[in-house]
């Protein structure tokens, strides 16, 4: 029979997750302003997916599961980068 | 098997025993064995509107030169035709009606993981078809932009493309949610001793297909919405004089659309690997590689999308990658043909109206894949390319089978749903009629593409006239199998249903004909050395 554990996570953590994503949204705006041409989008993708893996892990108690549920975030992910892919293999070579 | 176990003391699922009764009892039931008939009414009225609007296209093309109405109003039906076959009859489809009413059972659950959400998911449903069905009637009138919603056109039309959109957008919902729904349960809920590679195989496509509901609509759900953003915003996604990208919709929009295909087929061949063991009655042949082919399809045909977009202006290299890889996703949907074939082979076949459908389902699955590799050739493709050629290759897919996959189904299951049996001569005469049918009005549609008539036109040259006549006889036939078919299934009451009228193997043929309300009095268990398809 499986069983499961009950994670009660302090109030505290979230209290830093909040600000953490507040930050990281302050962060983004603020790079706008700079003038960073191409690596513009980048840096606000790189922004995104570190708020992405704080709810993830934190929020959505990613890392208090097991192993399976990591699989098939993985395996998500791995999809999503070979879509991208892709789509790039029109626009890098047209 | 003792007394007391064929005695079954539970009532019915179709029996109302809680709060309400009649429609309402239906309405607020959160069982998942009416959650499929639901759907299944829902899908039959929405097919038979679609089937109507195909007929009253046809009659416009009988001749060429206008008839009846003018092209904007051609326009507008086959818009909607698409959106109500596709979003409403095919995509939710097999995984929609038979996965919710037989699923469970099939791996020994009393009911999906999370019920109400199933129901919520039926909601959501009927609201997205109403909305799409309001689109015909609100505003500056129905969309004419093809079910596609291809841009920059979407995006400039006075037509009321945002209700459409919307519509769409809401059935995507009900999508994933069902999707999300079917991998927990099959995750959580399976029998003691059922492990993965023991769980029948209409399952196994089930699971497949739900991990495709699940990562493919959002993409198409954010792609609707930029459409609605940029005609009401008029931020420039999409339209070159806003600043967008009009190939990028065309991505967007495949990179769901194109697994669509596989929602609705992967269901499809799920019911067609029940059928044929029962009704040859012999262990199915390569279970492994029918499972696994079923992943491998959903997985590949994740990466096939562009295949669509040959002459959008794609670069020559995704237009080659894209092609190998429509190739490589061939191979799975071959085994899976292989193994059914070899399955029959020195069978017991009893020739039963689901079996002759199943037959059906692959012949005109195979018709449908073939083109589909001519049309995924760089060469070919050019000169048949929105023609006739790929109306009648995605109908051979999509009507000959998902269309044919779900007849058989009714067919197979149909004593288990309503405790009852139907009239096999009237069904084997529906047979006849759809499939005489289908192929007289799809067929040639093949031989005007390659003549070179274009698809969506409301107007034609007349060397393709008896092309589009012989089309039309066709779907009068077609209408007629099909008027035979609800005759005989719901027209009058049949002899009672033993509880294993096809001699199966799989869970739902070990409970009453029509089942109790928790599907299972006493909770089934797989033993050690059993397997889902034995038939010694």
């Amino acid at each position: 029979m499986h069983t499961e554990t009950v994670h009660i996570t302090p109030y505290r953590a979230h209290a830093w997750v909040l600000i953490a994503l507040l930050a990281l949204t302050f962060v983004t705006i603020t790079v706008t302003w700079i003038d960073l041409s191409a690596l513009t989008v980048a840096i606000a993708l790189l922004i995104a997916s570190v708020k992405a893996y704080i709810v993830l892990t934190n929020f959505m108690h990613l890392k208090f599961e097991s192993s399976l549920f990591r699989v098939f975030v993985g395996m998500v992910l791995a999809i999503y980068v070979l879509v991208i892919l892709f789509t790039l293999s029109d626009y890098l070579f047209r | 098997m003792t007394e007391e176990k064929t005695h079954h003391p539970e009532p019915s699922y179709l029996v109302d025993t809680g709060k309400y009764k009649g429609l309402m009892a239906w309405l607020t039931s959160t069982d998942h064995k009416r959650i499929g008939l639901m759907y299944m009414y829902a899908m039959m009225v929405f097919f038979a509107v679609g089937v109507l609007l195909g007929m009253i296209m046809r009659i416009e093309l009988f001749f060429p030169g206008q008839q009846f109405y003018g092209p904007q109003m051609y326009n507008g039906i086959f818009t909607i035709h698409g959106i109500i076959m596709i979003f409403t009859v095919v995509i939710p489809g097999l995984a929609a009606v038979f996965g919710n009413f037989s699923m469970p059972i099939m791996i020994g659950a009393k009911d999906v993981a999370f019920p109400r959400l199933n129901l919520f998911s039926f909601y959501l449903y009927v609201l997205g078809a109403a909305i799409a069905l309001a689109s015909q009637f609100m505003g500056n009138g129905p969309p004419d932009t093809g079910w596609t919603f291809y841009a920059p056109y979407s995006i400039q039309t006075h037509t009321n493309v945002v209700a459409a959109v919307f519509g769409a957008f809401v059935l995507g919902f009900s999508s994933i949610l069902t999707g999300l729904n079917f991998i927990v349960t099959m995750h959580r809920m399976r029998a003691p001793g059922m492990t993965f590679f023991k769980m029948p195989l209409f399952p196994w496509s089930l699971y497949a297909t739900a991990w495709i509901q699940v990562l493919a609509t959002p993409i198409v759900g954010i792609t609707l919405l930029m459409i609605i953003a940029e005609r009401w915003l008029r931020i420039g996604f999409f339209d070159p004089s806003l600043g967008g990208d009009p190939v990028l919709y065309q991505h967007l929009f495949w990179i769901y659309s194109h697994p669509a295909v596989y929602i609705m087929i992967l269901p499809a061949m799920g019911v067609i690997t029940e059928i044929i063991p029962t009704f040859s009655q012999k262990k199915v042949f390569g279970y492994r590689a029918i499972a696994i082919s079923s992943l491998a399809i959903a997985l590949v045909g994740y990466f096939v999308w562009a295949h669509h977009m040959y002459t959008s202006g794609m670069s020559a290299t995704a237009r080659w990658i894209f092609s190998l890889l429509t190739f490589l996703v061939a191979v799975p949907s071959a085994i899976k043909v292989f193994n059914w074939v070899a399955t029959m082979y020195k069978g017991s076949i009893s020739v039963k109206p689901p079996f002759l459908f199943a037959l059906g389902f692959i012949f005109l699955f195979m018709i449908g894949g073939m083109t589909g590799l001519s049309l995924g050739a760089l060469a070919t493709n050019i000169h048949v390319h929105d023609t006739a050629y790929v109306v009648a290759h995605f109908h051979y897919i999509v009507f000959g089978g998902v269309g044919f996959a779900f007849f058989a189904a009714i067919y197979y299951w149909y004593p288990k749903m309503y405790g009852r049996m139907y009239n096999f001569k009237m069904a084997n005469w529906s047979f006849v009629f759809l499939f005489s049918g289908f192929n007289l009005l799809y067929f040639p549609q093949f031989i005007i593409g390659i003549m070179g008539m274009p698809r969506r036109y409301f107007d034609y040259l007349p060397q393709f006239t008896f092309g589009h006549q012989l089309s039309f006889f066709g779907g009068v036939l077609l209408v007629i199998g099909f008027v035979i078919m609800l005759i005989t299934l719901f027209s009058k009451k049949g002899a009672k249903a033993p509880d294993n009228p096809w001699g199966g193997r799989t869970f739902e043929w070990r409970i009453p004909s029509p089942p109790p309300l928790e599907n299972f009095d006493i909770m089934p268990e797989m033993g050690e050395n059993e397997q889902p398809y034995d038939y010694k």
